[in-house]
């Protein structure tokens, strides 16, 4: 399998008056062709944030201050902004971003806001245009009757599902999802992950990163999952060893703990103590320690590294991994 | 005193939709259908989870209950008294029985409050602490109870100086602070984070115990409902489809919409890759509450649907044992 992605030492800040947060801190990770990496952790831990860097476009302050990020061979963070809109973003890396359907333009149909993504980023004749509008149309299960119909008269699951048709019109080669189902209700957020199992079974979708808050629904479409601590990587693993006895990291098996379940009545859940940490002046050590069940004296004094301690299952952690 | 806290009968609320001038003359009037002909009983120390997806009108039945909202019809009876029609003084009486908890703990508190003064509001509205150090204590006593402590800490801050968990522990400080005997809580967790979410609910269930308090839980979580609720009414449309206790709704739903319901949940477990989920409901959009159906409002999304369905009355909630009432005309065939 060969990487379609791969991120080494990525550093994004935001360099705001109060001083530097630093939201992702020296992150590595690759994601192979035709597979669905899941990014987790909780609000504020860096994972909307990781998923704009990838497109190369953090919100300001912030700044890639380091790093590489290859897509296809090529390293996209040196890229100048008017090469990175001609041949990069959308032509190899898309996103649909978290809320993109209440973004759409009001005033537009949906054939003229589909028409204009397309002209935007090739060069084609109009009736060509048409013809892949209504191939994707199809890809993602609505009627090509939708492009003559505005934004409002639509509901919330056919408004995602316009959004994900246009992150796919280029045919590129990843496609991130920031929170595609967050605002949707549970029949509707079934309806998108089932279509994206479907793109990814038709080979429309190949290869790509679906970032959520939520365990659940990661577990219905994630190969491996990444999760994320305080713009940190915790842990990442693969669906099986995530979602079993085999979680390492203290956190990620806390944030499993915490996550109820329909079918099995609990009398007592448990939750993680205390709040995110402040990126402004992250803890010393290991980030997590402040609120870890488990720290000892090293965790505050050094920063555990990312280590194997299975085949494609790394853990950041003192408690993992090491002998005495 | 009785023993159901709060009767809820038949209660609508029908919201007049804009007309048009012909429409207008002709004196026609077309309404949306947001609550309509809801009834349940809450027993007291209860708590009952009001379910349904958006729309479905379970924030408007809050709402109504707490009478932030007129009903069009339908009575609602607190302890053996009929609150429908409260006027002040009384409403504010009654205000300090029923407390609510709101959805977003961002929106809902002043920013230019301090905590002092966001706990302090109810107490002078309702003109209960005479002197500073009586309010200062009954402030104190209610951020103890919700564990903001020390409380003399928070009571200086600001909401922004407080995380959501924090946020929402004081808010429901500040719903406590009138000592009620039930609160309704609209979505207390939905904009909270995951690894904090349990912990309200805990505090939540603990204050349950301690002030023997009633909850009506309104939420679209059929999740963390059969953590937290003794009972689950699934609301469809404006309307109650299926009501029991929370284990039987959960495990042996009878309302077709229940099923597809529960079927819907994902749940953090593996091997679930690459396996297309087919729900047993139709495709397609929920009707809209100024558009009913005729005969079961749910018959146009229903994998079940029979002429009978559409052409026949609305079914009633019929009981199908131990207090769990499902409203389907065929429940028993398609069992």
């Amino acid at each position: 399998m060969t990487n379609v992605l791969e991120v080494n030492n990525l550093k994004l800040y935001y360099y705001t008056s109060k001083g530097v947060v630093r939201a992702l801190d020296d992150i590595t990770f690759s994601l192979q062709e035709g597979e669905t990496l899941g990014i987790v952790g909780e609000s504020g831990c860096g994972k909307t944030t990781a998923g704009l860097a990838l497109l190369n476009m953090p919100m300001p302050p912030g700044k890639i201050a380091g790093g590489q990020i290859i897509i296809d061979g090529q390293d996209i963070v040196p890229l100048a902004e008017k090469e990175m809109r001609r041949h990069v973003r959308w032509q190899k890396i898309a996103m649909v971003f978290q809320g993109a359907m209440n973004c759409l333009t009001p005033v537009f149909t949906i054939g003229k806001l589909m028409m204009e993504t397309m002209l935007e980023h090739k060069t084609m004749k109009k009736e060509e245009a048409w013809h892949i509008i209504e191939k994707y149309l199809g890809y993602v299960g609505l009627p090509a009757g939708v492009t003559k119909r505005y934004p409002h008269e639509l509901s919330g699951g056919m408004k995602q599902r316009v959004v994900i048709a246009m992150a796919l019109f280029m045919n590129p080669k990843v496609v991130v999802f920031d929170e595609p189902t967050t605002a949707l209700d549970v029949i509707v957020q079934c309806q998108i992950l089932n279509l994206i199992k479907k793109l990814k079974l038709e080979k429309a979708l190949l290869s790509c990163i679906f970032i959520t808050h939520d365990l659940a629904t990661e577990a219905e479409v994630a190969n491996r999952i990444m999760v994320m601590y305080g713009g940190k990587i915790a842990e990442i693993g693969t669906n099986q060893q995530i979602y079993s006895e085999r979680a390492a990291h203290p956190y990620t098996k806390k944030l499993l703990a915490a996550t109820p379940r329909l079918h099995q009545k609990v009398d007592h859940l448990s939750f993680i103590p205390g709040a995110p940490p402040d990126l402004l002046a992250p803890p010393t050590g290991c980030r997590f320690h402040l609120r870890c069940e488990v720290a000892m004296g090293k965790c505050s004094a050094q920063e555990p590294p990312l280590i194997e301690i299975e085949p494609d299952h790394k853990v950041a952690c003192w408690k993992v991994g090491y002998k005495e | 005193m009785p023993d159901n806290i709060l009767e809820v009968k038949n209660l609508t609320k029908w919201f007049p939709l804009r007309r048009g001038i012909w429409q207008f003359l002709r004196g026609q009037q077309r309404y949306a259908r947001a609550v309509d002909g809801v009834s349940f009983v809450i027993e007291r120390g209860e708590i009952l989870g009001l379910i349904g997806e958006s729309g479905c009108g379970k924030t408007t039945t809050g709402k109504l209950i707490m009478k932030l909202m007129e009903a069009s019809s339908g009575e609602i009876i607190f302890n053996g008294e009929n609150v429908t029609h409260l006027r002040r003084p009384e409403l504010q009486k009654y205000r300090r029985s029923v407390q609510m908890i709101f959805q977003d703990p961002y929106a809902s508190m002043n920013p230019r409050f301090k905590i002092r003064s966001v706990l302090q509001e109810p107490i002078v509205i309702h003109s209960l602490g005479r002197s500073y150090n009586e309010r200062e204590a009954m402030i104190t006593k209610a951020l103890e109870e919700v564990k903001l402590m020390p409380a003399t800490d928070f009571m200086s801050r600001f909401p922004h100086m407080l995380s959501g968990g924090q946020r929402q522990r004081a808010a429901t400080a500040r719903a406590l602070i009138l000592t009620p005997s039930m609160l309704v809580a609209d979505e207390p967790v939905s904009m909270i984070d995951l690894s904090t979410r349990a912990e309200i609910l805990q505090m939540m269930k603990t204050l349950h115990k301690e002030l023997n308090l009633t909850y009506l839980y309104i939420t679209h979580d059929l999740s963390t409902a059969r953590y937290f609720t003794d009972r689950i009414a699934v609301m469809y449309l404006g309307k109650i489809v299926e009501i029991g206790a929370a284990e039987d709704v959960v495990e042996k739903p009878g309302h077709p919409y229940t099923r597809a319901l529960i079927e819907a949940v994902c749940e953090p477990v593996t091997g679930k890759l690459d396996l297309i989920k087919h729900l047993p409901i139709k495709e397609g959009e929920i009707p809209s509450p100024a558009n009913i159906p005729k005969g079961c409002r749910f018959h146009t999304r229903c994998i079940h649907a029979k002429p009978e369905c559409w052409e026949q009355a609305e079914p009633d909630l019929i009981e199908i044992g131990n207090k769990h009432k499902v409203a389907c005309r065929r429940y028993n065939e398609i069992k």
